[in-house]
């Protein structure tokens, strides 16, 4: 039997707790949504609390100025950083070249030329690039760019840092594809048919009033691009080597910073050595070099984004 | 004297106009190599995944030899996995983006989580690995179970789902609260009885999207512990395990040729997963693509 309206009312004035979730709820959720801060507090602390007790071991000048990374030697361990920063830079400068044009271009395209159906199913496709997890990436590059590469260029390894960075670029282009079409799309329309009315072209549209218009999106997207090319693991892990190297040789194999904490990883350097803390350094290097780079991209689109 | 010369000036327009074509096909050409490299990346996945595809290679367990490699524990060690990151994920994720969006003021503490959520967004992966290391599987002694390797995933999944769902709440209509309010609904009725049903599908759509991106991960995994050749199943949240991409990781990095077979016939079932969840979230995107 339905309840009549007046038994709802009791029933309603019944729950004297009413107001005591209304006032526990706020709170609660307040908690919840500093998990994130906490969380950011955690990684700092963490990584800074270690990389500490990493530098009572090792000179802090050691670290950052030494050319040779040996950690893995008995007698004489050498922990000087700059070999796995040359090696991070060197997949990301490959990974670059290959994505800011392609990317870009793929932007103007999208933002410019492309017709509403052709933009409806080309987006789609860059979405399921960028969702491509980065060990398949991986597998991509070491068992088919990389033989390629070989049959072409017979001098290049196995492990190398050309193929990990043409892979890192391709999976980086959706992103400054996406990011770069988005700050396009903001630029107004009534700007680009002034151009066009003066008799301008769809090029010259794009290159003289688009593209310096949304130049601090575009810039934006390319930082962060580079940002998660540094911080990429799984592709260089699987197709870069292990051989951390302070030259200028893209051919043979290399280390990166994020390889060499999933190399250390893997091997399960016991609790307390050395090695152990160096993974934390290593770590607390990485977090720098990529918390700048997003901060800077954060810098860039604020400061000289264009207001119409 | 004539000002204007004609022939240069139909020259220069003809220039331009070749100019203007030449590059459209040159950008459209930069668009298509993103189409062309993820035909090129399925298309060698499948056609040397495909012989090793089979019942058993599902229902085996990791071994030494290839042929009888298998990969049951990673595809049950991943559902597992999910098990724990869903509902943290979701619980957190959902729950920060309904304090920002209903209950926080305009201040600095507001600013700052804002702030952090975005910063963490663009910390990588390997970086989580470190802190689930250090803070789940050491200091909270959960060692290399499920449950560490699921909070470490949770946290890096959670500013995707923030950010999903804050959107998705901001595009409730305020009418519809002003609505709640006026029939004298509390704050938190309205927030659970109007607000969130409007907002599911949006949330749902990030959520699923954002655990994609956590069955495909592998450096927190690899950082954290997480074993390879695993022959049981694990029958608890703290017991360890393996997950697909860490079995697809140890079999791309042997050196014999074979198992380059058996990795791409695991980047297979990686990849089924991940699309059959991708098509859930579109369905939900379309079905309940409300307009107010």
């Amino acid at each position: 039997m339905r309840p009549s309206v007046q038994e709802m009312i009791a029933r309603s004035n019944g729950k004297k707790n009413k107001k005591v979730i209304e006032k526990i709820i706020p709170v609660l959720l307040f908690l919840i949504a500093s998990v994130s801060v906490l969380t950011s507090i955690g990684i700092v602390v963490t990584l800074i609390v270690e990389t500490i007790t990493f530098f009572t071991r090792v000179p802090f000048f050691d670290f950052i100025f030494g050319t040779t990374w040996l950690p893995f030697s008995n007698k004489d361990a050498q922990f000087g950083i700059l070999p796995l920063i040359v090696g991070t830079l060197k997949v990301t400068l490959i990974a670059t070249i290959v994505a800011v044009p392609i990317g870009i271009s793929a932007a103007i395209y999208l933002s410019e030329y492309a017709s509403e159906n052709v933009r409806r199913i080309l987006k789609p496709v860059l979405e399921v690039l960028a969702g491509v997890p980065t060990i398949v990436y991986g597998f991509f590059a070491l068992t088919f760019v990389t033989p390629i590469l070989q049959s072409v260029f017979p001098e290049i390894k196995i492990f190398n840092a050309i193929s990990p960075g043409i892979v890192v670029g391709i999976m980086i282009i959706p992103m400054i594809a996406s990011l770069s079409e988005d700050a396009m799309s903001s630029v107004p329309k009534s700007i680009r048919e002034g151009a066009l009315a003066m008799g301008s072209t769809k090029f010259e549209v794009a290159w003289k009033i688009t593209v310096p218009a949304a130049l601090s999106g575009i810039i934006a997207s390319v930082v962060l691009a580079v940002s998660r090319a540094i911080g990429e693991t799984m592709i260089v892990s699987l197709a870069a080597g292990s051989t951390p190297r302070f030259d200028g040789d893209f051919t043979g194999s290399i280390q990166t910073m994020t390889a060499y904490i999933v190399q250390v990883s893997k091997g399960d350097a016991g609790f307390g050595t050395t090695i152990y803390y160096s993974i934390y350094a290593v770590g607390f290097t990485l977090f720098v070099f990529t918390m700048v780079m997003n901060i800077l991209a954060g810098y860039v689109s604020k400061r000289f984004r264009e207001e119409y | 004297m004539r000002y204007i010369e004609q022939q240069a000036v139909v020259k220069r327009m003809n220039g331009r106009l070749i100019a203007n074509s030449i590059f459209k096909y040159i950008f459209l050409a930069a668009t298509l190599v993103a189409l062309v490299a993820l035909i090129i990346l399925l298309y060698r996945i499948v056609s040397q995944g495909m012989g090793h595809l089979s019942i058993e290679f599902l229902t085996n367990f990791a071994s030494r030899f290839p042929e009888k490699a298998g990969i049951k524990a990673a595809l049950v060690g991943s559902l597992w996995l999910m098990l724990v990151v869903a509902p943290t994920s979701i619980i957190l994720g959902v729950g920060s983006a309904i304090y920002l969006e209903e209950y926080a003021k305009q201040n600095r503490i507001t600013t700052f989580i804002r702030m952090n959520i975005s910063n963490l967004a663009g910390v990588p992966s390997v970086v989580f690995g470190l802190l689930g290391l250090t803070i789940f599987v050491r200091a909270m002694a959960l060692g290399n179970s499920i449950l560490a390797a699921g909070f470490t995933m949770s946290l890096l999944i959670l500013p995707v789902i923030v950010v999903a769902s804050q959107e998705a709440i901001r595009s409730v209509p305020g009418e519809l609260r002003d609505a709640s309010f006026g029939m004298g609904a509390t704050k938190w009725q309205t927030i659970v009885k109007i607000i969130l049903p409007a907002a599911i599908p949006g949330i749902l759509t990030g959520s699923i999207l954002a655990l994609s991106r956590a069955i495909g991960e592998t450096a927190p995994l690899i950082v954290i512990g997480v074993p390879v050749i695993i022959q049981f199943l694990p029958a608890g949240v703290m017991d360890t395990f393996t997950a697909l991409p860490m079995q697809i990781y140890d079999w791309s990095s042997r050196p014999q040729p074979e198992f380059q077979n058996v990795a791409a016939a695991g980047i297979m079932v990686l990849m089924a997963v991940l699309l059959f969840m991708n098509s859930i979230a579109v369905i939900i995107r379309n079905k309940f693509d409300k307009r107010y």
